[in-house]
């Protein structure tokens, strides 16, 4: 195996381009060294993005924040302006595995693993993150809902990497939240994740996202959920329609965490909780 | 096996070069070429904590870390808590508290334990769990754990007072 530790996303890139064995991306490492341990992976090439000085730090920016691929979630935690404007996101981010584990993992790291239960992902896709892409013929922004294809699966072609996500601005009286389902407290992986976000208007919701996790092949953009609650001041009536919609937007498995049906109905009760949470943020009043 | 490289880092304040292959995790690195065999392997995969050390301050896993990461960065192991040769609070009170059989998992629980008390030098016993929750003992339990951190906070408050 050869590791590179490159000082720029191009030089990044043509590594990973010109590889012709397997090659991957070393950021956090919290999934990359546990799958090399196991074996059922044997990289020719890693290339390290924590030298990369566009990649190691949280930006304000006019348009809202950009955070590097290499940034850990514990760097999230402390980045005030960040956790106040989306404290959902870092919330998210902060859930996962232990304060080892949080040292080093990222965001963009449990993006790429593509884990149809990555804790930050459903809270991202609510929030309205975008992925900056670089590859060869050049940079790339999509929504973070078009990253992930399937379990594990991504749609960045070979030689592309993740440079950052964006976060918008929050339009004022935004709100974010999100809530999993796991057996124990912490240390434990989602039965059923729901991030929300809303922005209020006159003390009703005016616009909303409302994304699902660990209950389909991935995480999911829930629109019938977001008009359920659309044009409401987050009544018993919205609220119930909301955890329909959710119900409903479900292709779960059964496993050992949860049954299928079971996170069906769990679905509904966390984005409930959360949409309340998200509301009170925004700073609506039931 | 890859080729070895060779790495320039500090551990407890003093440079250390060594040279180890491109795929060995940091744990192996510390242990077998540095001789620093406070951490301790368990699990191997991020779970069980008994690997903790600090880079650059961060608390992390020295077996999901590669060797090769540390060129350039500040390590800090259990070996570093000593001061001239005494004990630091933290372990002391281990000792005091009974807060170890094995001891396999101690070095992790003593790093990981004196990253929380830097950041938070009166966290609640709620505060420790979290924060340990990293940390797995299979012998003593948590209990006598958490007073230990909890003495050692107080100990460690105290003598910042005087």
């Amino acid at each position: 195996m050869r590791y590179e530790s490159p000082a720029s996303t191009k030089e990044a890139v043509a590594l990973l381009a010109q590889e012709k064995g397997s090659a991957f991306v070393l950021a956090g490492g919290t999934d990359l060294l546990v799958r090399m341990k196991a074996e059922l992976i044997e990289p020719d090439l890693v290339v390290d993005i924590k030298r990369i000085p566009a990649m190691t730090d949280i930006r304000v920016t006019e348009k809202g924040f950009r955070i590097g691929a290499a940034v850990s979630a514990a760097q999230l935690g402390r980045h005030k302006a960040l956790c106040k404007a989306w404290p959902g996101v870092v919330e998210a981010a902060n859930l996962i595995g232990s304060d080892q584990i949080q040292g080093r993992c990222t965001v963009v790291g449990n993006l790429c693993n593509a884990s149809p239960a990555a804790d930050s992902v459903p809270a991202l896709v609510a929030a309205g993150a975008k992925a900056v892409i670089v590859g060869r013929n050049g940079r790339r922004t999509v929504p973070v809902e078009k990253v992930i294809t399937g379990p594990g699966r991504t749609s960045l072609e070979k030689g592309e990497v993740i440079e950052a996500l964006t976060l918008p601005k929050p339009a004022s009286r935004t709100g974010d939240a999100y809530l999993r389902f796991t057996p124990r407290t912490e240390m434990d992986i989602a039965v059923v994740g729901v991030g929300i976000s809303l922005a209020l208007e006159r003390g009703t919701v005016k616009k909303a996202r409302v994304c699902l996790g660990a209950v389909a092949p991935t995480p999911i953009l829930v629109p019938a959920a977001a008009r359920a609650l659309i044009g409401s001041k987050l009544d018993d009536v919205a609220l119930a329609r909301l955890a329909t919609a959710c119900s409903a937007a479900c292709n779960p498995i059964d496993d050992k965490r949860g049954t299928a049906a079971y996170r069906i109905r769990v679905a509904g009760v966390l984005a409930r909780r959360a949409a309340t949470i998200a509301f009170q943020r925004a700073g609506g009043k039931a | 096996m890859s080729n070895a490289v060779l790495v320039s880092t500090t551990i407890n304040g003093d440079t250390v070069e060594f040279a180890c292959p491109a795929d060995e995790v940091l744990l192996d690195s510390l242990r077998d070429r540095v001789g620093l065999t406070g951490v301790k392997e368990g699990c191997g995969t991020g779970d069980c904590g008994a690997c903790s050390v600090t880079l650059d301050g961060e608390l992390v896993c020295s077996c999901l870390v590669l060797g090769v990461e540390a060129d350039g960065r500040a390590i800090g192991t259990v070996e570093g808590l000593t001061e001239n040769g005494d004990l630091h609070p933290l372990q002391q009170n281990f000792i005091d508290h009974a807060a170890l059989q094995c001891g396999i998992c101690t070095p992790g629980f003593l790093v990981a334990a004196k990253a929380l008390l830097d950041r938070n030098p009166n966290p609640t016993e709620t505060e420790i769990r979290y924060a340990l929750a990293g940390n797995l003992c299979r012998c003593t339990g948590y209990d006598k754990i958490v007073r230990a951190v909890q003495a050692s906070a107080k100990d460690l408050r105290k003598a910042k007072k005087r």
